[in-house]
């Protein structure tokens, strides 16, 4: 009796606490809500699957303990039933399935129409480098990284030379333009994460990876590293600010370009001095 | 070898009685053995008794006792790391430490406690009593198996004294982190826990070659594989999948090893550490991570099928009736066995990997569902119109049952590639991972000791100190897990050390820490009590009557409980059935073991043998 109680009582406190705690997710600000919609699916044939289960097996212990004169009864298959479960199964999975395909085509297929932005991660910060007039980014490389160029940028690749380096742990993005993120680490594997924004993709040392999104609210948000990156991995946040075509315009007119940077690095003699010392 | 048990009990039942003896029906024949009895090994001093047994049951009990001592360091380090997370203000830790209790913890907790507990203790213990043989089929062998994995647990724990302190990469090891200077234990750590898992595969390939060879060659006559209990189709399963899955992370920790040591490539690409440019280049870090999930997800399995298995015959014994749909119960196993070499990159989904690997393994590991939900579908068809006895490790099956199925379905919100992305990496993947192969499995160790503890010690635990350990284990970790899920939710992400005031996290989300640290201390705590009546009741626990709880298998069948060295005195048990023929109709008792005869239960309307 007592046990049938509580696991019906933990069922209905399951219930009770999914509908009204204070803890749910935050608004969402870019076009990924439809990923929220796929949670909310899951959760209600789940949700109903687990209730459903709970129940029965609370109402077994209630209906069914022990007692010496009775005898349980002897049945060990029922095919028929089997094959029932298996097939409602197989639906209920399909159905949760196809919405997360569908969704997940959507998140690796960037729009032709997307800007890129390079986040670019080390131990433990965030930069970022936009493409310039050009709208092309400039390659990289791992070696070129040094006091001056601190990017890495490859310096005979002339697309480069007017990419945006923002230096500053903050990036303002457009508010309703798809934006593609580039991410590229130079270390160890970091994941740029939003949580209003939903996405995520590690960063991989050695190759560029992915994901895009369309910001949808003009907001400032956190940036979070989602993939364990060493003892500052707590540590390593930043900022994300969308902002409308205006003040993204004046944020941008105040970022420097790789080749002034590169020029007023190479004029720094205590750079110099500091890199002859190593 | 019994020496230690003051309380022989006699053969009394008429059904242990050896059947040869008297004149055979034709209905009892069994077909004759094919090889001659096995010949055994004595032991000849108090060492090769008791410490360099090879005696499975010893070892068997020996494995669980260093799983478990292993797997107490464990449960303090999660402690240590819930206060933390908790109170930031106490500043106990440092990061540095935080994230070594994290990995040791998680690492500890996986491989040192539940692997070795499961297959190393209950295997040992189980499968020769429950498929009637004498030994396992290597003794020798297994008592090396035993031994490689002390010393691995001895060079695990050395890793806390050296320069540096243990590795703390995490569970999952990923490079290049794991052996870069920006992780803690990034040299003399990370080696000793790459060289403790390798002892610990090559300790569990001799242990495992012998799970496998005395399941298939050494079984009882009559035996069939159809007619094994579960619990042995769950741990041969899962013994099968680690031969498989283990060498991946035998390999993963070869090549980190030789990257750390001698400046090797292979996870290590060109990179710059804090500042510093290294040597490496062209290595691929998730290369690692494909390694280490060919062999992390099936070892998700490795965990959980012996506890499936266990758990069923947990159940129908406990509710007196036939376990429902053998036959699907056996094809789920093997079927969630094979299927789990082919879902593990839904570890993956935002690693980097190419992403349209995503639909593949979608696809997969909703695939996997079908045949566990069929797992739980039959557990609970075995309760309804059972006649279920409320006995300790019943109350944990149920338990089980509840903690699994919750584990489970949150299962299909991370393996559906899309559901993921929100959630991958925050406090929703921990609360999943825990209930489901953390607390589902554990609960069902607990009944299956409650269980099996009179066939060791010819005693039985303390039922009273039990419910209390239930309870408080129970509904504990459930408050535990469950809320963890929305701390997910809402966006927290794990293996942080400290959240600070985060402008999307409000301070409700915080004080759920406390509240979850705090069911913590108190689950952790009760512990203690069922460590007391672990080891308290070898000496006060009540005598246990034979086959206590009216079972069928084998392992209650033995002339002697505890079994004696050899197991079954002069005759090898004949097989007549499975072992769920309970409350079968037209039979005196509800249950009728697996070697009574046919002739003597005329009458009974037996529909599967």
């Amino acid at each position: 009796m007592i046990v049938a109680l509580a696991i019906f009582l933990i069922t209905i406190g399951s219930i009770v606490f999914h509908f009204w705690s204070p803890w749910w997710w935050t608004e969402v600000a870019s076009n990924w809500g439809n990923m929220d919609d796929t949670i909310l699916l899951t959760f209600w044939i789940t949700g109903a699957v687990f209730v459903a289960i709970c129940f029965f097996v609370a109402y077994c212990v209630w209906k069914y303990s022990y007692k010496k004169e009775r005898r349980a009864e002897y049945k060990p298959e029922d095919k028929k039933l089997e094959s029932r479960l298996t097939w409602a199964t197989a639906i209920g999975v399909a159905a949760l399935l196809a919405p997360g395909l569908v969704v997940w085509n959507q998140y690796v297929t960037v729009p032709k129409d997307a800007y890129k932005v390079e986040v670019f991660a080390y131990q433990w910060g965030w930069k970022y480098r936009l493409p310039g007039e050009d709208g092309k980014l400039g390659k990289t490389d791992i070696r070129y990284i040094n006091d001056e160029n601190p990017f890495g940028l490859i310096l005979e690749d002339p697309n480069g030379k007017d990419d945006l380096l923002v230096d500053a742990q903050e990036l303002h993005v457009l508010k309703d333009r798809p934006v593609k993120f580039e991410l590229r680490t130079i270390d160890v594997l970091h994941n740029f994460y939003v949580p209003q924004f939903r996405g995520k993709m590690d960063m991989v040392p050695g190759i560029i990876t992915y994901y895009w999104l369309t910001p949808t609210r003009v907001g400032d948000f956190e940036v979070l590293c989602a993939e364990y990156c060493g003892s500052g991995h707590y540590a390593m946040r930043g900022r994300v600010i969308v902002d409308e075509e205006k003040d993204y315009k004046t944020w941008e007119a105040k970022q420097i370009t790789f080749e002034k940077m590169l020029a007023k690095n190479m004029k720094n003699d205590n750079l110099r001095l500091v890199k002859k010392d190593k | 070898m019994s020496d230690e048990y003051e309380h022989k009990l006699e053969a009394k039942s008429d059904y242990v009685a050896d059947t040869s003896s008297v004149s055979t029906p034709d209905i009892d024949s069994v077909p004759d053995a094919e090889l001659p009895d096995q010949e055994l090994y004595h032991s000849h001093s108090w060492w090769t008794t008791y410490v360099f047994s090879q005696d499975a049951k010893y070892i068997g009990i020996q494995y669980a006792l260093t799983a478990i001592g292993t797997g107490l360091l464990g449960l303090v380090l999660s402690w240590l790391m819930r206060i933390q997370l908790a109170f930031p203000g106490l500043g106990w830790l440092d990061p540095a430490s935080y994230y070594q209790f994290v990995t040791m913890h998680g690492m500890i907790m996986v491989v040192y406690l539940l692997t070795a507990l499961f297959l190393g203790g209950f295997g040992n213990l189980l499968i020769p009593l429950m498929c009637g043989a004498r030994d396992m089929a290597f003794p020798y062998v297994n008592m090396l198996s035993y031994w490689a994995f002390v010393v691995a647990v001895l060079v695990l724990l050395a890793s806390f004294f050296v320069p540096g302190g243990p590795t703390g990469a995490g569970w999952t090891l990923y490079p290049p982190q794991a052996i870069t200077a920006g992780t803690p234990g990034s040299d003399m750590g990370i080696i000793l826990m790459l060289i403790s898992l390798i002892l610990f595969v090559a300790g569990f390939t001799m242990g495992g070659l012998n799970y496998i060879v005395t399941v298939l060659q050494l079984r009882a006559r009559g035996m069939t594989l159809m007619r094994l209990p579960l619990t042995i189709w769950g741990i041969f399963t899962a013994t099968v999948l680690a031969m498989f899955a283990f060498p991946a992370l035998l390999v993963g920790c070869l090549m980190m090893t030789l990257d750390s040591l001698i400046g090797t490539s292979f996870f290590m690409p060109a990179m710059v550490s804090l500042g510093e440019k290294l040597t490496y280049e062209g290595g691929s870090p998730i290369l690692f991570q494909h390694l280490f999930w060919f062999f992390g997800h099936p070892e998700v399995y490795i965990v959980a099928l012996p506890a499936f298995g266990i758990v069923s015959d947990l159940l129908s014994v406990h509710s007196r009736k036939t376990i429902f749909g053998y036959r699907m119960m056996v094809w789920a196993i093997v079927g969630i066995g094979a299927l789990s070499f082919f879902v593990w990159a839904h570890h993956m989904y935002v690693s980097g990997m190419n992403p349209w690997f995503g639909f593949f393994f979608a696809t997969t590991t909703l695939i996997i569902a079908v045949p566990t939900a069929i797992k739980v579908y039959n557990w609970i068809l075995t309760l309804w119109r059972g006649n279920i006895v409320l006995s300790l490790p019943m109350l944990f099956s149920l338990g089980f049952i509840v903690t699994f199925l919750n584990g489970g379905l949150t299962g299909l919100f991370l393996g559906n590639v899309t559901v993921d992305v929100p959630l991958s990496d925050t406090y929703f993947v921990v609360a999943h991972f825990h209930m489901v192969m953390g607390i589902a499995p554990i609960l069902v160790v607990f009944g299956a000791i409650y269980h099996w503890y009179p066939l060791i010690t010819g005693r039985m635990m303390n039922e009273a100190l039990g419910k209390v350990h239930f309870w408080i284990t129970f509904i504990g970790s459930y408050a535990i897990y469950f809320p963890m899920h929305y701390q997910g939710f809402v966006g927290v992400p794990r293996r942080y050390f400290e959240i600070y005031d985060s402008p999307y996290i409000d301070t409700s989300t915080l004080l759920l820490n406390k509240f979850i640290t705090i069911a913590v201390l108190i689950v952790g705590a009760a512990q203690l009590l069922f460590l007391y009546n672990l080891f308290a009741s070898a000496r006060l626990g009540k005598k246990a009557e034979k086959n206590p709880w009216k079972a069928n298998s084998l392992e209650w069948q033995t002339p002697q409980m505890p079994a004696e060295h050899g197991n079954w005195g002069k005759e090898l048990p004949k097989v007549y059935r499975w072992p769920y023929d309970f409350s079968v109709p037209g039979a005196k008792e509800d249950y009728i073991p697996q070697n009574q005869p046919p002739s003597e239960i005329i009458g009974a309307k037996v529909e599967k043998t």
